[in-house]
């Protein structure tokens, strides 16, 4: 060994030094993720199935998918996600080809307003929302200086209040993939598709559409994951009148000390997060 | 025609989505100088007494100084394993890296709310109750794969034979390591290092678990100061912390350019 290395400056280590090398590096990452992400989901799982008197039972989840309450309960969790990833995605794909088109300050400027956002708080941004969408609020004094309407719309508390909301949080969350892809996208095959005499219609379903593909299942996966869960913006804009799988758990912990449902309603959550990244990770590997 | 009216549609939706981006930002700037306790939009005056009141918010300071601790710690170990696992998983030669790469950026897509719960069952049955301790140790699943996933995305361009080049030059392998590496992932580091603080910085469902009443993070003080009395002391707080962020972003835009932190923080 020595020998090698004073004959030659490069030297490739043998091949299960390297991987060895490279077991050692990802072990700290590994044993965080392990001790402290999939020990207490695991955990969790067996919490879900205990009763409030310390018996294993399937009760938890019987009521919480066997009462018509609990049903509506995640479904609303669910129509929240639906709802803000397709109307994010719908106003999210066409920007983002402007985006990438955008140079200088303009594209500066642009990015700018997709990033600021997500150095505010959350908190805060819902906050702010409450604050536009009053009675008294900005909207309403908007409106009906201009004339458009004359009594203030109750808009706060509200379910377009909360995917307002939830969509102005979540955006930059589709934007940011989707512009990643679309800005990489080589303007020829487009140019090559026209040339060979397919119509704008065409080159965009057959060509730019599955070019951009990755970017999209990126972008849909995590806001749907992040509005199906979120906790805070349904808390602040709408309150009581519409219970997600999130305000349940938090209610289940920390008010009405039942850690037992709380931890099936989470398993549920868990699951739906869990399909989703299954899917994602199915999807974005069959094209290529 | 077609194509023209298409980007007519593209850019106003893209000024568009600018506005509605930062509305709700104008308006917390706009409260925070509001002359009364209550925001009557639009204003009838301008005040600074907000800003003044800042330091004075009930547990601000303990709360401020918890959360950038747990920050700060949390980004640094995180850089530190994950951009080591990021090494590991982009040179390939591990069994089934992909599969890794994709356990360790996982906790990204999963509900805060639920690993907060996991946490707070796990930590109260192997009695680990230290508060801050505990709280940094669930922070580091938070920051941790932000920055797994921007360094294996940084990496998986990096061409790692000129390591070995800067080794046939003279280099020592650390040394080959630290003078190309290191300026070649650069951008990478400033990228998965400003998303790893914010996203502790304002973490709230993990956190709320986990916290006691001694020791709140900035978030959840903000939280409760909000549902108990909302006055624009943290409108005020708010526009402060943006400011500073606007900052950072105008500095990382010199450094690096914003569409490259855009390209790589997919």
């Amino acid at each position: 060994m020595t020998e090698a290395v004073l004959s030659a400056p490069v030297v490739k280590p043998a091949p299960d030094r390297e991987r060895l090398a490279a077991f050692g590096f990802i072990a700290p990452s590994m044993l965080i993720i392990a001790l402290v992400f999939v020990l207490p989901l695991a955990l969790l799982l067996g919490v879900s199935v205990l009763d409030a008197k310390g018996g294993i039972n399937s009760a938890n989840y019987t009521r919480l998918l066997g009462t018509p309450y609990y049903l509506g309960v995640i479904w609303n969790s669910l129509r929240l996600g639906l709802l803000t990833t397709l109307i994010a995605f719908l106003v999210s794909y066409p920007a983002a080809f402007a985006l990438a088109r955008a140079r200088g300050p303009l594209r500066s400027t642009l990015l700018a307003t997709l990033f600021l956002p997500l150095a505010a708080s959350v908190i805060v941004k819902a906050f702010a929302w409450t604050i536009l969408l009053r009675g008294d609020g900005l909207i309403n004094t908007v409106l009906i200086t201009l004339g458009i309407i004359e009594d203030p719309i109750r808009m706060i508390f509200t379910q377009t209040a909360l995917i307002t909301g939830a969509v102005n949080i979540f955006l930059p969350f589709m934007v940011l993939p989707i512009y990643a892809v679309v800005a990489q996208l080589d303007g020829r095959y487009a140019e090559a598709a026209a040339t060979l005499g397919a119509s704008p219609i065409v080159v965009f379903f057959r060509v730019i559409l599955p070019l951009t593909l990755p970017g999209i299942i990126a972008g849909v996966a995590l806001v749907f994951s992040l509005s199906v869960s979120a906790y805070v913006v349904p808390m602040l804009l709408i309150g009581e009148k519409y219970p997600t799988l999130a305000t349940t758990i938090a209610k289940a912990y920390l008010l009405a000390r039942e850690p037992g449902f709380g931890a099936a309603a989470g398993v549920v959550l868990l699951a739906i997060a869990v399909i989703v990244v299954a899917l994602s990770t199915l999807l974005s590997r069959e094209p290529k | 025609m077609i194509s023209r009216v298409a980007a007519v549609i593209c850019w106003v939706l893209a000024i568009g989505l600018a506005l509605f981006l930062v509305l709700p930002l104008i308006v917390i700037a706009a409260a925070s100088f509001s002359p009364t306790p209550v925001f009557d939009l639009p204003l009838s005056g301008a005040s600074l007494r907000w800003y003044g009141r800042i330091g004075r918010l009930d547990g601000f300071w303990p709360s401020l100084s918890l959360s950038l601790q747990i920050a700060v710690l949390s980004t640094a170990l995180s850089l530190v394993a994950g951009t080591l696992a990021a090494i590991a998983i982009a040179r390939g030669r591990l069994p089934g890296a992909t599969a890794l790469g994709t356990l360790l950026v996982s906790p990204l897509m999963m509900p805060g709310l639920v690993l907060g719960i996991a946490l707070l069952q796990y930590f109260r049955m192997i009695g680990f109750t230290a508060t801050w301790s505990a709280l940094l140790v669930a922070h580091l699943v938070v920051t941790l794969p932000y920055v797994a996933r921007t360094m294996i995305a940084g990496l998986s361009r990096f061409d790692f034979t000129l390591v070995e080049a800067a080794r046939t030059l003279g280099c020592t392998y650390a040394g080959g390591v630290l003078r190309v590496m290191v300026p070649a992932l650069a951008p990478s580091f400033l990228i998965a290092g400003l998303f790893s603080l914010l996203a502790s910085f304002d973490n709230y469902p993990v956190s709320i678990f986990l916290t006691d009443v001694r020791s709140k993070t900035l978030p959840i003080r903000m939280l409760q100061y909000i549902e108990e009395a909302p006055d624009p002391t943290l409108a005020a707080l708010s526009t402060l912390i943006l400011a500073g962020t606007l900052v950072l972003l105008l500095i990382s835009d010199r450094l690096v350019g914003l569409h490259r932190m855009a390209g790589t923080g997919d």
